[in-house]
């Protein structure tokens, strides 16, 4: 045999499990998308029609799409740049030279990513209550006012941010703290003697030395926070007035509430569209500069 | 081969029928005790009840009548004997409801029953029936000076004004959470002006019935009587009613138990519950409950039946109240026995001969979530009354266009 046949037949395996479990499905929901495939459909299959791209241009036209769309980067652009703060500074931190109890702070930080959101949620709740929550309780001890987090709609997205930075900040932690173990110790102390300060030795050894792993850990998160689902389902139910409501919400509502397959597979191409684009750009954002 | 094992298979239960047969919540966990007298009566039937969450019940019986894998019958919320009959998925009773005498029409809430007729076909029997009514707390009504509650619009929310001056503002009149329609729709349905039109192809929220009843709710919000929140926000309600921050729920019988299971004892006797006022005095509210409908595809059909059958039967209705609490379908349960004898049911009784049903469509419960999310975006400003309505028609056509289509095509009754 040739060598590219040996390697054909060692790749081949994988190739086939994707093209069967991925690569058909994502073709028949293509297709789909292109139907009005709902609740009659499952009656009489002869009640679908071809309907070209009007899912689409329904969807275009749809103010809540808009709006789902609106949240879903407002939690993107706020959620991500906080998340990632939250991950890189708590790493620093944990991995810093005067740190003690590192083990502890690690599993601490970790933790909530690994309970569930579900049970989690019944807990921030609480905390977010408007009369009882601990959170506006200690915000009056400031002078603050009750905030209605979870009933305001200028509130809501701001809670949701919140409990979900909390809740994933400790993943990419761990990610960036094993890199933060990489960088060798002479180059701080190369720096030390040129003078360099803390801020200094972040921003010119820290930072340049992990910036692999921070744009991989910010890619990740942009793509998980793009599926925005579980946090406002659990919490809000994506109102109040669908101030929550993300386009994954959406892509729910439409295909398993609803059952419009049709129109919920034109809400996944375009979230799909949406994540691609936005990890292209990211990808040409974070690239090493050329030497 | 595969007749080989359905031989085997046969062998142990020879001339044995195996009903499948699904419902939901607590009556799926009752059930159990009521078979065994059922098999003794059909030594020839075994019926097999499969659990399923209410929260997942919906997907799970549509992906079942894709599939092909339905059951032989199944308890079904009354909203959706409609849904699933437009789709072909139940079988026309009305053939066994000519020979069956047991079951008889007039001994059903007129209301109700009607929730399972489809274009003039019958594809259900009311199992348990509710209706969405008021429950309060006497204490605080009496301390507004009042021993019952007003059964017209205007002097019910004239006492909601009072309850709230009382407290000086620390008390609300009403609780109508906004991420549930039923309240809203209950006072909708006080109209004779039905809410959808032309064979339920159209919206028709833009009449003045429902705009007056639109109004007069969210005046109820914006007259600061009823707090602007969801269930979730409130967090426990009974332990909110139990400390008096509002006055009045707008809720359904099963809250009887909870409400008698969670209250402390101290407002032992002080909450009760009241039918809902009406715009000139006492009127309709929703036909719920949850019926027993027959599969096409069940290959049993006959077996089915004897099923609903037993199920409906006077004497069962009754151990089956006594099990759960569910408030009997039929008239004639009623008339004597433990449920009579509540006070609490009493007001539901009541309701209940003046329950209406919704339209029967497949796309109800998604033009209900419009209604939720507009009451609530009037709530906060963001339409007037009029205008709500009107965009819940545009809305409610968009929805309906589909069926619009084979309505026209003859495809659909």
């Amino acid at each position: 045999m040739k060598r590219h046949q040996w390697g054909w037949l060692l790749a081949g395996p994988a190739l086939i499990v994707i093209a069967v479990f991925f690569l058909l499905p994502v073709l028949a929901a293509l297709a789909l998308s292109l139907t009005d495939y709902d609740l009659y459909a499952i009656a009489s299959i002869h009640n679908v029609r071809f309907v070209g791209l009007r899912n689409y241009a329904d969807l275009l036209g749809n103010p809540l799409f808009w709006q789902a769309l609106g949240n879903t980067f407002y939690f993107v652009l706020v959620g991500v740049p906080l998340s990632l703060a939250a991950s890189l500074g708590g790493a620093v931190l944990v991995h810093s030279k005067w740190a003690s109890c590192r083990g502890l702070f690690r599993t601490a930080y970790f933790a909530p990513s690994v309970t569930t959101v579900v049970a989690v949620a019944v807990i921030w709740r609480y905390l977010l209550h408007t009369r009882y929550g601990l959170i506006n309780y200690a915000l009056g001890h400031v002078g603050i006012a009750p905030i209605d987090w979870l009933g305001d709609p200028h509130w809501s997205m701001p809670a949701i941010i919140l409990f979900a930075v909390w809740k994933n900040f400790g993943y990419n932690l761990v990610i960036l703290l094993a890199a933060l173990g990489t960088i060798p110790a002479d180059l701080y102390e190369a720096a030390d003697l040129d003078g360099a300060g803390a801020w200094a030795q972040f921003r010119l050894v820290t930072v340049p030395c992990i910036r692999g792993t921070l744009t991989f850990v910010g890619i990740l998160t942009v793509a998980g926070y793009f599926q925005l689902f579980a946090e406002p389902y659990v919490m809000t139910q994506g109102g109040p007035a669908q101030s929550t409501m993300s386009v994954l919400y959406l892509l729910y509502d439409e295909g398993f509430k609803w059952w419009n397959l049709g129109r919920a597979s034109a809400v996944a191409f375009v979230l799909f569209l949406l994540m691609y684009a936005s990890a292209l750009l990211q990808a040409r954002l974070t690239r090493e500069p050329a030497a | 081969m595969p007749l080989l094992l359905g031989l085997i298979g046969c062998g142990a239960h020879r001339d044995v029928v195996e009903l499948r047969f699904w419902a939901m919540g607590r009556e799926s966990e009752v059930l159990a005790s009521l078979m065994p007298a059922f098999e003794r009566e059909h030594p020839g039937i075994h019926v097999r009840v499969e659990q399923l969450p209410w929260t997942a019940a919906h997907a799970k019986l549509l992906t079942a009548v894709a599939g092909d894998s339905t059951p032989d019958l199944c308890q079904l919320g009354n909203t959706w004997v409609a849904e699933l009959a437009d789709l072909g998925a139940l079988r026309p009773l009305d053939a066994y409801l000519k020979v069956d005498t047991a079951i008889a029409a007039a001994d059903y809430f007129q209301g109700i029953w009607d929730t399972n007729r489809v274009g003039g076909t019958q594809y259900g029997v009311p199992w348990y029936v509710d209706t969405r009514l008021l429950f309060y707390r006497k204490d605080i009504l009496a301390a507004a000076g009042y021993t019952s509650v007003p059964t017209d619009w205007a002097s019910f929310k004239t006492l909601l004004h009072k309850i709230r001056a009382q407290s000086q503002g620390t008390r609300y009149g009403i609780l109508l959470p906004l991420n549930e329609y039923e309240p809203m729709l209950s006072l909708a349905l006080q109209s004779t002006t039905p809410v959808l039109k032309e064979n339920g192809t159209r919206g028709n929220f833009s009449n003045p019935d429902f705009i007056a009843a639109f109004t007069y709710y969210i005046s109820l919000f914006y007259e600061d009587l009823a707090p602007p929140v969801t269930n979730s926000q409130i967090s426990n309600v009974w332990d909110e009613f139990g400390r008096g921050y509002f006055a009045f729920y707008i809720t359904g019988p099963w809250n009887i138990g909870e409400f008698r299971r969670r209250l402390p004892p101290a407002l032992n006797g002080q909450w009760g519950t009241a039918p809902l006022p009406g715009p000139h005095g006492l009127d309709a509210s929703i036909a719920g409950g949850a019926s027993l409908a027959v599969f096409k595809n069940s290959a049993h059909p006959r077996e089915a039946w004897a099923l609903v059958d037993y199920l409906s039967r006077p004497a069962v209705q009754e151990r089956f109240y006594a099990l759960t609490g569910d408030l009997p379908a039929r008239r004639s349960v009623w008339a004597s026995g433990s449920v009579k004898d509540d006070p609490l049911t009493g007001a539901f009784r009541d309701q209940l001969e003046r329950a209406r049903p919704v339209p029967p469509v497949a796309e109800w419960e998604q033009i209900m979530t419009e209604l939720r999310l507009m009451a609530e975006h009037v709530v906060r400003h963001e339409y007037t009354p009029a205008e709500g309505a009107l965009e819940l028609d545009r809305r409610a056509d968009r929805m309906l266009a589909k069926r619009r289509a084979l309505v026209l095509a003859g495809q659909l009754p």
